[in-house]
């Protein structure tokens, strides 16, 4: 689904590059479930804007399903963008002044749909995340993990193929937390690639892989169920880059 | 995204910040006010002043002695232009085909007195046609009695202004009043007329043009006014006029012109200074679209994270683009049906005031205000929608 090979991001600071993302390799296939973890600062949502194709790598290759973005236009990466790709934010980035139904039907708007099928279409994508009675409340009328769930709706309506979720559930509570992780993970059993960026190594724990971030590289990957030593790893002293266990 | 999406989704945005859209909707508004108020009024005067003229007389031919146009003659050669006299004025009722009537008159100013009361006022020598020719109407009393030209009756009709300040409370028929030396006896009073092309009509007197000629010891008319029996032949009569006034004089030494070529000269000058008002009140126009600018810059850089968020939504770059523009366009657009409203409701209370005034928005000025308004607004609103669709994505999601 995704392959990166040798990715680099780099931002130009007084002249001299400064990397966020170096030589960066992997690969993650349709269907997965891939935490990246990392203390902040490491690259990791430079990691996720770069996948989700809103930031282009200054250097490397990266493939989506068979094709190497560096070759795609304007005009391609946004209908990558619209059809392929989800979003979810940790700051969930609703349109305030536009109803859950609204902000749900946005990419459907880009994508030229008639109104009656847009409604049509984010009525069952707000009933599908439990939310069919939100729909003409406007996200400040809206819980947190209402919102987030209304982002997930968002993310999710034009059917993408991966879904990239930073820090989903950190301005969350535990409960609503909870119900947006099980709703991703349903996602993800329903054959949705899913992408998560978190500092939480109870989340992370979910994933089939975590790959941990530290300085822009790739120093660890491990399998899900270690997480918390990771988490361990990073409370246990400052790293240099590559110095993993 | 379809247009009637696109539209939708700039009004949302645009009622999102209700006072900073209304306040710059506010000056397009203004602007294509005063476009609608002052052309409105411009073409009122234009057709206050041709009706004016058309009140004076039409089929009107106007002599005068001397030639406005330069021939190129050396000067001094041409020499001084001969007297318009009341032989002229003779031969032209005689000999010119078409003519109805013809009003010879002198004019100058003189005191007028009437025992302690005193008045300077216009002193108008004519005949009888000049009642008709000038459409005059008389309150009391008669006119210029008919009769020969060089009769010099010593009688003279008051206008109504005049009438009214040298015989306050009495009745002036009858009585005598004296002008320079002569003493003449008020035959008749005119009603009332007002202001005519910036001459007081109602403050003049009227008397024999022989008479007025010896008062003010003049040979030379100031003028002959010629009425034409039908439109058609005015011109032709204006030919004539001046071909029997040249051969009487032995050169061309009179400018005849018509009623009707100095109401277009008149309405030229009043469109062109029309026009001239119209294209300052444009100015504010533009004035407008740098509010609209600036509005839309402001929003730019405070939506830059909603900018960032269509973008990751799919939003494509031309489609950004033609939010923001759709924004401008809408607050112009907007702003221009208000103006136009404001500006017609402003010009119908101007003529509730002065009834006068047939003032109405011209169609004309009303398009080219609202064009002009769409246009200032797709102009100032490309910069901000160029800068909006150039969000790095990224960078706009950041800010939180």
């Amino acid at each position: 689904m995704i392959r990166l090979e040798r990715i680099a991001r780099a931002y130009d600071v007084g002249g001299r590059p400064l990397f966020a993302l170096r030589d960066v390799s992997e690969e993650i296939r349709a269907g997965e479930h891939v935490a990246i973890m990392g203390p902040s600062g490491s690259g990791k949502s430079t990691l996720l804007n770069v996948l989700g194709c809103l930031d282009r790598p200054t250097g490397g290759s990266y493939v989506f399903d068979g094709r190497e973005v560096a070759d795609l236009d304007d005009e391609e990466l946004t209908r990558l963008r619209r059809h392929q790709i989800g979003f979810v934010f940790q700051f969930f980035h609703l349109v305030p002044r536009l109803t859950a139904l609204e902000n749900v039907a946005l990419p459907l708007l880009f994508a030229g749909l008639p109104p009656d099928q847009r409604r049509e279409r984010a009525r069952a994508a707000l009933e599908a995340v439990g939310l069919a009675e939100r729909a003409t409340h406007r996200p400040d009328q809206l819980s947190g993990g209402e919102r987030q769930r209304t982002a997930l709706a968002r993310a999710t309506i034009m059917g993408p193929r991966v879904l990239l979720a930073d820090e989903p559930t950190g301005n969350l509570d535990t409960v609503s937390g909870r119900q947006v992780l099980d709703l991703l993970e349903r996602l993800n059993g329903q054959g949705l690639t899913l992408v998560v960026v978190t500092h939480d190594p109870g989340i992370a724990r979910r994933a089939q892989r975590v790959l941990v971030l530290v300085d822009g590289r790739v120093v660890r990957r491990v399998p899900g169920r270690e997480a918390a030593g990771v988490a361990e790893w990073f409370a246990s002293a400052p790293h240099q880059a590559g110095d993993g266990p | 995204m379809s247009a009637a999406d696109l539209l939708r989704f700039a009004a949302r945005a645009l009622t999102g910040h209700r006072l900073r859209s209304a306040l710059s909707l506010l000056g397009v508004a203004i602007g294509v006010a005063a476009v609608v108020v002052l052309t409105a009024l411009g073409e009122g005067a234009q057709r206050y002043v041709t009706g004016q003229f058309a009140g004076l007389g039409t089929n009107l031919l106007i002599v005068l002695p001397g030639r406005t146009e330069t021939t190129g003659a050396v000067p001094g050669v041409g020499g001084v232009p001969n007297d318009l006299t009341l032989d002229d004025a003779r031969a032209l009722a005689r000999s010119v085909p078409g003519v109805e009537k013809v009003a010879p008159v002198s004019m100058g100013t003189e005191t007028v007195s009437h025992r302690a009361r005193q008045r300077q006022v216009a002193v108008l020598g004519s005949t009888s046609e000049l009642l008709e020719v000038r459409r005059l109407k008389l309150a009391r009393g008669e006119f210029l009695p008919p009769g020969e030209l060089d009769r010099g009756d010593a009688v003279v009709v008051l206008a109504s202004k005049a009438a009214r300040e040298l015989f306050p409370g009495e009745d002036p028929l009858g009585a005598v009043v004296r002008l320079g030396d002569s003493r003449l006896r008020v035959i008749g009073v005119l009603a009332p007329r007002g202001v005519q092309l910036g001459v007081d009509m109602d403050d003049a007197v009227i008397l024999p043009v022989a008479t007025a000629m010896r008062i003010f010891n003049r040979r030379s008319l100031f003028r002959i006014l010629v009425q034409v029996r039908a439109h058609a032949e005015v011109e032709r009569a204006r030919v004539a006029v001046v071909a029997l006034l040249k051969e009487r004089h032995s050169e061309e030494d009179v400018t005849c012109f018509t009623q009707e070529a100095m109401v277009a000269t008149f309405g030229q000058i009043l469109g062109a200074l029309t026009l001239a008002v119209a294209a300052i009140a444009a100015i504010s126009l533009s004035v407008a679209g740098i509010g609209i600018m600036n509005v839309m810059l402001v929003t730019v850089s405070e939506r830059t994270q909603e900018i960032g968020l269509l973008k990751a939504l799919g939003a494509g770059r031309r489609q950004v683009l033609a939010i923001f523009l759709a924004k401008a366009l809408l607050l112009a657009a907007a702003g221009g049906l208000l103006g136009v409203a404001f500006g017609a409701g402003a010009t119908a209370g101007l003529v509730g005031l002065y009834p006068d005034l047939d003032a109405r928005p011209p169609g004309w000025a009303v398009g080219a205000a609202l064009g002009v308004a769409v246009v200032v607004g797709g102009v100032f609103g490309v910069l901000p929608a160029r800068r909006a669709m150039r969000l790095d994505p990224v960078a706009a999601l950041a800010r939180r």
